[in-house]
């Protein structure tokens, strides 16, 4: 045998004590909750039978004309509830990511942080929750909707957009600097040109994000198709139900074209 | 080891009674606690004088150069830049009125690359009042267009206006930085080390057009260099740091190689 054969390095890294206690113990967990909330195999026999009547019972969908005419006006505010909120939400995003980003915000460093926070805090909350809340503010329908999906907007941007400005490059801001550029003279003449595409591809992730919220936000009362889902249900208007479903399949296929065709473009 | 006073400094010390752009006093450049950059540059450079700055890396150049304008703070000792002299940092005024009236080149061009040239060159006016509208050459006030275009006519790029920074050559792109520094006719041109990321022949139109730009406008040039050719060429004086010092500072063409080696010269090489 060679004398290599004596030094070969050990196949699997070695583990500290520690590092082999955390391993088990994360293991003993997934192990735990799959035995406790994961769906056993007698439960999914049992559920089958009731999937496959309710999945005829959605069959054939409801194409009654004053029924497609109430899904599609549906639609048109989901759609809205989306593009606004987006838009409102991405226009915020850019000056609360500027006042977050480390090393360039106008707020120094701890600004900065406190910004951070703010978005973490945005993000942090889930979107039903929030549209719950606008509902209990501004009472039911849209608004509520347009109101949580620009909270949900800047949670998103206001991070991708702060760590995009962060990681800009430093060398053209340095020479405007050396000019005498003010700070915001600087994030217009050099950030921005520099993150633009970065920014234009989050922009367009967040509208596509904010089309698949605004679909879900009816469900607790703020406004757009959701709404009429949660009728259907409520309902067992099971074959007014698969319709919406297909619609909702059909608006997220389009808009996620959409957005790959611009973002392409923008590459 | 050479002692670094072996070579006779040539006194440009403020006593010529020619305008006095800058004058250092004592500088000394401190980053951490055991490095010290510049430890007591004493410096005096005329209007309309042309000074390259050389020395081994690590000599000071690139500090010595950003304190004259505040982008670094002075431990001690103390800058006099066009009149407003500072000890740390010069104050928000002192910054502005200096950085209004110097142009900086890089070694890298430290342009906008998805900008046009022009806009670029726009940039330049940052130091004016309402200076945001700066930011796209679409949006800035016709006379600040028209300076720009006859800046970027000054380095022979008016033709490329209208092309994106990251589409023109090196050369090219260092000449859109040059129009960039001297937009708004500064009085005094500082360049690290222009030439240095470019071919020969373009590092060498590159000094023949700062060479050009201060004769005609009457603009004080310091620039660094490795390139002794460009320095004795392109100087009316040169001063060679060493050890953060001053170690030789004499008319360009009284420079000689032995003077040249004693510069570079590092013990036991």
């Amino acid at each position: 045998m060679s004398r290599a054969a004596d030094h070969l390095p050990s196949r699997l890294p070695r583990l500290s004590p520690l590092a082999f206690a955390l391993t088990i113990a994360a293991v003993a967990v997934i192990l735990v909750s799959i035995g406790q909330v994961a769906p056993s195999v007698e439960r999914l026999a049992n559920g089958l039978p009731n999937m496959g009547n309710l999945l005829w019972r959605m069959s054939p969908p409801n194409v009654e004309a004053a029924f497609l005419l109430r899904v599609f006006w549906r639609i048109v505010e989901t759609f809205q509830i989306a593009v606004a909120g987006a838009a409102i939400g991405i226009a915020l995003s850019l000056p609360i990511a500027w006042a977050a980003s480390r090393g360039i915000s106008p707020f120094g460093w701890i600004g900065a942080l406190l910004f951070k926070a703010l978005i973490s805090f945005l993000r942090t909350v889930p979107d039903l929750v929030w549209a719950l809340l606008f509902v209990a503010t501004v009472g039911l329908g849209a608004v509520a909707g347009t109101m949580t999906i620009v909270v949900d907007t800047i949670g998103f941007c206001g991070r991708f957009f702060a760590e995009a400005i962060e990681e800009s490059d430093k060398e053209p801001q340095e020479a405007l600097s050396t000019i005498g550029a003010n700070r915001f003279s600087i994030l217009l003449g050099a950030v921005l040109p520099d993150v633009m595409p970065t920014l234009i591809n989050t922009s367009l992730f967040a509208l596509e994000k904010a089309i698949r919220s605004s679909v879900v936000l009816g469900l607790v009362g703020a406004g757009g198709i959701g709404q009429e889902l949660k009728v259907a249900f409520d309902l067992f208007q099971y074959r007014s139900a698969s319709t919406i479903i297909l619609v909702i399949f059909l608006i997220v296929l389009v808009m996620e074209w959409g957005t790959d065709r611009l973002r392409a473009k923008v590459q | 080891m050479l002692d670094v006073q072996q070579i006779s400094v040539d006194g440009h010390t403020g006593t010529d009674t020619a305008e006095v752009v800058i004058n250092l006093q004592g500088l000394r450049k401190r980053y951490d606690a055991r490095t010290e950059v510049l430890q007591g540059i004493d410096l005096s450079i005329r209007r309309g004088e042309r000074v390259a700055l050389i020395g081994s890396n690590g000599s000071g150049k690139s500090t010595l150069l950003r304190c004259l304008v505040g982008l670094h703070a002075v431990t001690a000792g103390s800058v006099t830049t066009m009149g407003e002299t500072f000890n740390s940092f010069p104050d928000r005024g002192q910054q502005r009125r200096l950085r209004a009236r110097t142009g900086f080149v890089f070694q890298k061009h430290c342009l906008v690359r998805r900008r046009t040239a022009l806009s670029n060159v726009v940039h330049g006016m940052f130091s004016e009042p309402g200076s945001w509208r700066g930011f796209a050459q679409s949006l800035a006030p016709e006379a600040w267009r028209i300076a720009a275009l006859d800046a970027l006519d000054a380095v022979n790029l008016s033709e490329k206006a209208s092309d994106r920074a990251d589409a023109l050559s090196g050369g090219q792109q260092q000449r859109v930085a040059i129009a960039r520094a001297i937009v708004r006719r500064p009085v005094l041109l500082i360049a690290d080390e222009p030439a240095a990321s470019l071919d020969p022949v373009s590092g060498r139109d590159v000094m023949l057009l700062f060479n050009t730009l201060s004769a005609l406008h009457g603009i004080t040039l310091i620039f660094t260099s490795h390139d002794m050719t460009h320095a004795r060429e392109f100087a009316d004086r040169i001063v060679a740091l060493r050890a953060g010092r001053v170690f030789l500072d004499k008319p360009a063409a009284s420079v000689s190689d032995t003077d040249l080696e004693a510069v570079f010269h590092v013990a036991g090489r």
